[in-house]
C-alpha cells in the first residue's frame, strides 16, 4: 500500500467495479442454483403434487417421510429406489474400470514417440466425447437394434444377438446359470427368501441387465477419449531421461510400465477414477433417450427415477428427496476427490526432487 | 529402422525383430480402435441415406443401395426439425455470447480487482462447479415455475447464461497474465471497465476462443435443462426435438434412416468446429483436469 490519495481512489473504484463485474454471475447462480436448491429442500419435505405453488399454506408438510419411504418403509418407492441404486452400482462397477483401462491403454499407445499419425488417432478417439449425448444415443439405438449393426456383425460369426433393449436378464444371473450353478426359472430359495432393503438377495445379485450393458458400452465408448487426453497430458510430463535410464538399466517394456510409468501416472489415475465415479452416478440423458428405465426397471437409475417420479408421477416431494440423496452421494465423492487431489499440487515438486537422484543412480 | 537409429545405445537393437513386431501390434491396436470409434459414424451417415428396408437388411454396409434422401425430405417436411434448428441457433448464440462476456468479466474481477468478499465469491464459484447438473432438474423447474417463466425462451437461456467452470477458466487465465500492461493503462487514467474492455480482453484471445468453443459445444448439446425449462414443441431445441422423435412421436424400432439423419445433422456443427479448433478442445479437457 503506497498510502497515497490517488492509489486509494483507484482501489475504491475497484471495490465497486469488482462487485459490478461479478454481479451477473452471483445473481444468476444465486437465483437459478442456490435458491432452487433451497426450494427443492422444502419440497422434499412436503407432499406437493405440482398443483399451484408449493409454498402455499395448504401444501402438506410431511417431514422426513419422503426420505424414510426410500430407506425404511416397505413399498414401491423403496423398491424402485433400491432397484435404481443396484442398477447404477453395477453400471459404475463396469464403466469406471473399463473406461480407465481403455483410456490408459489408448494413451500409452498413442504416446509412443515413434508412431506416425498420432494426431489422427487422438482425434478419432476423442471425437465421440464432443458430440451430443442425444445424437450418440440415437446412433446406439440403431447399432443395437434387433436388425442393427451389432447383431448383424454377430451373425457373421454365426452368433444370434439378443434383443438388446428388451432383455432384462442380468449378466451375473446369466453367467451363474451358464456355469450351471443356478436355474433361472427356479432361483435358489436361499437367495429369494432373504433380502435387504426391499430387494431379495437374488435381485441384488442380478448384475447389469443386457439392456443396461448397451448403455455401459455406449458410455465407455464416449468418455474414454476425454480421459485418454488426461493420461496423454500426464504422459507428456514423464521425463524422457527417466525412460532412457530404465532402458539402459535393461528394463523391458512391461517393467518400465509397471515401475516407471504407472507410478508417475498415479495422480492422473486417481483423478480419472474419481471423475468417473462422480459422472457415472449422474447418468441420465442416455437412459431418457434409449430405455426410460425399461425393460423391467433394469435401466432405472436414481437420476432418471427422480425425474420420472416428479414429472411423470407428479410426486415432486419424493422426486426431490431422491435428488438430495444422490446429491449427497456425489458431494461425498467430490470431497474425496478434492481431498485426494490436494496432494497433486505437490507432485511436480516431488518429481523434480526425485529426478536428479534417479538419473544419477543410473 | 529410424527407431533403432534414434536410440543407438538402447537394447532395442538386440531384439530389432521384437521392436518391429511391437510396432505392428501397436498399429493394429490403433487401427482396430480407430474403427471402433469412427465406424459407428460411418454407419450413421450411410444409413441416413438408405431406404428403410435396406437399413434393416444391411445395417453394416457403408454404402447405401439405393441412395435416397427420402429421410431428409421427411425430416425437413414432416417434423419440427427446421424450428428446432432455429431455436438451437438462437439459444446457442445468446448463451455463448452471454457466457463469454459475463464469465470473463467475473473471472477478471476475481483474478485482479481488490474488493471485499472476493475470496468468498471465488470459493462459491469453486463449490458451484461441484454441484451435479442432474440433481438440479427439479429445483430448476421449481424456480422457473415460481418466477412464471417456465416454457419460454427466457427459461431456456437465462439459467445457463453463466457457468461457474467458465468463470474459473477465465480467472485462472487472468491470474497467469502479467499485470504491468493494465497498470499502465490505469495510470493513464482509463477506468476499470475501459481497461478491461480495450486492454485486457484483446490480450485474452486464446482463453476467449477456448471459452467460446466450450460454451458453444455445451449449449448446442444441452439436453436435460430443456426438459425442465420448456414443454411446447415450438420451443424445443435440437437435442430435445431429436430425443422426442426417438422416445415419443415416432416410437421405437422404426424409421431409423430418419432418426439417424436427424442425429447426424445435429452432430455436424460441433463436428466441424471440433475439427477446426481441435487444440482448444484439448486444452479445455486439460483445464478440466487441472481445475478439479
Amino acid at each position: 500500500m503506497s498510502g497515497s490519495r490517488r492509489r486509494g481512489g483507484i482501489r475504491g473504484n475497484e471495490a465497486v467495479a469488482g462487485w459490478l463485474f461479478v454481479a451477473p454471475v452471483v445473481v444468476i447462480l444465486g437465483l437459478f442454483l442456490l435458491l432452487p436448491i433451497l426450494m427443492a429442500l422444502w419440497v422434499s419435505l412436503s407432499g406437493w403434487n405440482g398443483q399451484g405453488s408449493p409454498f402455499r399454506a395448504d401444501v402438506p408438510f410431511v417431514g422426513a417421510d419422503n426420505y424414510t419411504r426410500l430407506f425404511t418403509q416397505d413399498g414401491l418407492a423403496r423398491e424402485n429406489f433400491m432397484t435404481s441404486i443396484r442398477n447404477n452400482a453395477y453400471y459404475v462397477l463396469l464403466v469406471v474400470p473399463a473406461q480407465t483401462v481403455l483410456a490408459l491403454g489408448l494413451a500409452l499407445v498413442v504416446n509412443r514417440r515413434v508412431l506416425r499419425g498420432r494426431s489422427f488417432f487422438r482425434t478419432a478417439f476423442y471425437f465421440p466425447s464432443v458430440t451430443s449425448s442425444v445424437a450418440i444415443s440415437v446412433m446406439f439405438l440403431f447399432l443395437f437394434a434387433n436388425t442393427g449393426a451389432v447383431n448383424s456383425l454377430l451373425s457373421v460369426f454365426g452368433l444370434d444377438g439378443p434383443q438388446w433393449f428388451a432383455d432384462p436378464r442380468g449378466l451375473l444371473h446369466l453367467s451363474l446359470s451358464g456355469l450351471g450353478l443356478v436355474d433361472l426359472a427356479h432361483p435358489p430359495a436361499a437367495l429369494t427368501d432373504g433380502g435387504l432393503l426391499g430387494l431379495s438377495w437374488w435381485e441384488w445379485l442380478s448384475g447389469p441387465s443386457v439392456a443396461m450393458s448397451t448403455i455401459i458400452i455406449l458410455v465407455v465408448w464416449t468418455t474414454s477419449g476425454t480421459f485418454m487426453l488426461m493420461f496423454l497430458a500426464a504422459l507428456q510430463d514423464v521425463p524422457v531421461q527417466l525412460e532412457e535410464a530404465s532402458l539402459i538399466d535393461g528394463a523391458g517394456p512391461w517393467q518400465r510400465l509397471r515401475y516407471v510409468t504407472l507410478p508417475l501416472l498415479k495422480p492422473t489415475m486417481f483423478l480419472v477414477i474419481t471423475l468417473g465415479l462422480i459422472s457415472t452416478w449422474q447418468v441420465f440423458d442416455q437412459i431418457y433417450v434409449m430405455s426410460q428405465g425399461n425393460p423391467a426397471k433394469t435401466t432405472l437409475t436414481p437420476a432418471y427415477l427422480s425425474y420420472r417420479t416428479a414429472f411423470k408421477d407428479f410426486e415432486y416431494g419424493s422426486g426431490a428427496a431422491i435428488s438430495f440423496v444422490l446429491f449427497l452421494l456425489i458431494v461425498v465423492l467430490t470431497l474425496v476427490q478434492r481431498w485426494v487431489m490436494r496432494d497433486r499440487d505437490r507432485v511436480p515438486r516431488t518429481r523434480a526432487r526425485l529426478l536428479p537422484t534417479r538419473t544419477r543412480r543410473s | 529402422m529410424s527407431v533403432a537409429a534414434d536410440r543407438p545405445r538402447s537394447p532395442a537393437r538386440r531384439d530389432g525383430g521384437r521392436t518391429l513386431a511391437s510396432h505392428f501390434v501397436g498399429y493394429a491396436v490403433l487401427i482396430f480402435f480407430a474403427l471402433v470409434f469412427l465406424y459407428p459414424f460411418v454407419i450413421q451417415l450411410a444409413n441416413a441415406f438408405k431406404s428403410e428396408p435396406d437399413a434393416a437388411a444391411n445395417p453394416l454396409a457403408p454404402l447405401p443401395d439405393p441412395v435416397t434422401t427420402a429421410a431428409f425430405t421427411r425430416i425437413f417436411e414432416g417434423t419440427g426439425f427446421p424450428r428446432w434448428v432455429g431455436n438451437s441457433l438462437v439459444v446457442t448464440t445468446v448463451v455463448t455470447a452471454g457466457r463469454v462476456f459475463l464469465d470473463s468479466l467475473a473471472g477478471y474481477a476475481l483474478a485482479r480487482l481488490h474488493f471485499r468478499g472476493r475470496a468468498a465469491v471465488t470459493g462459491a464459484v469453486v463449490a458451484v462447479m461441484a454441484v451435479p447438473g442432474v440433481v438440479l432438474l427439479i429445483p430448476k423447474f421449481l424456480v422457473l415455475n415460481q418466477l412464471g417463466i417456465y416454457n419460454s425462451y427466457t427459461a431456456l437461456i437465462l439459467p445457463v447464461i453463466v457457468d461457474a467452470a467458465g468463470v474459473f477458466i477465465m480467472r485462472q487465465f487472468f491470474v497467469s497474465v502479467p499485470v504491468s500492461v493494465e497498470e499502465a493503462a490505469r495510470i493513464d487514467g482509463a477506468g476499470v471497465f475501459r481497461t478491461f474492455w480495450s486492454v485486457v480482453l484483446p490480450m485474452a484471445r486464446p482463453a476467449l476462443i477456448t471459452l467460446t468453443i466450450l460454451s458453444f459445444q455445451g449449449s448446442w448439446n444441452e439436453f436435460p435443462h430443456t426438459l425442465v425449462a420448456v414443454q411446447s414443441p415450438e420451443l424445443f431445441t435440437l437435442p430435445r426435438g431429436v430425443a422426442d422423435l426417438v422416445s415419443g412421436s415416432l416410437g421405437a424400432g422404426s424409421q431409423y434412416p430418419l432418426k439417424l439423419g436427424a442425429a447426424l445433422l445435429a452432430t455436424i456443427p460441433v463436428a466441424v468446429i471440433f475439427l477446426v479448433f481441435q487444440r482448444h478442445f484439448v486444452r479445455g479437457a486439460a483445464e478440466g483436469a487441472s481445475k478439479e
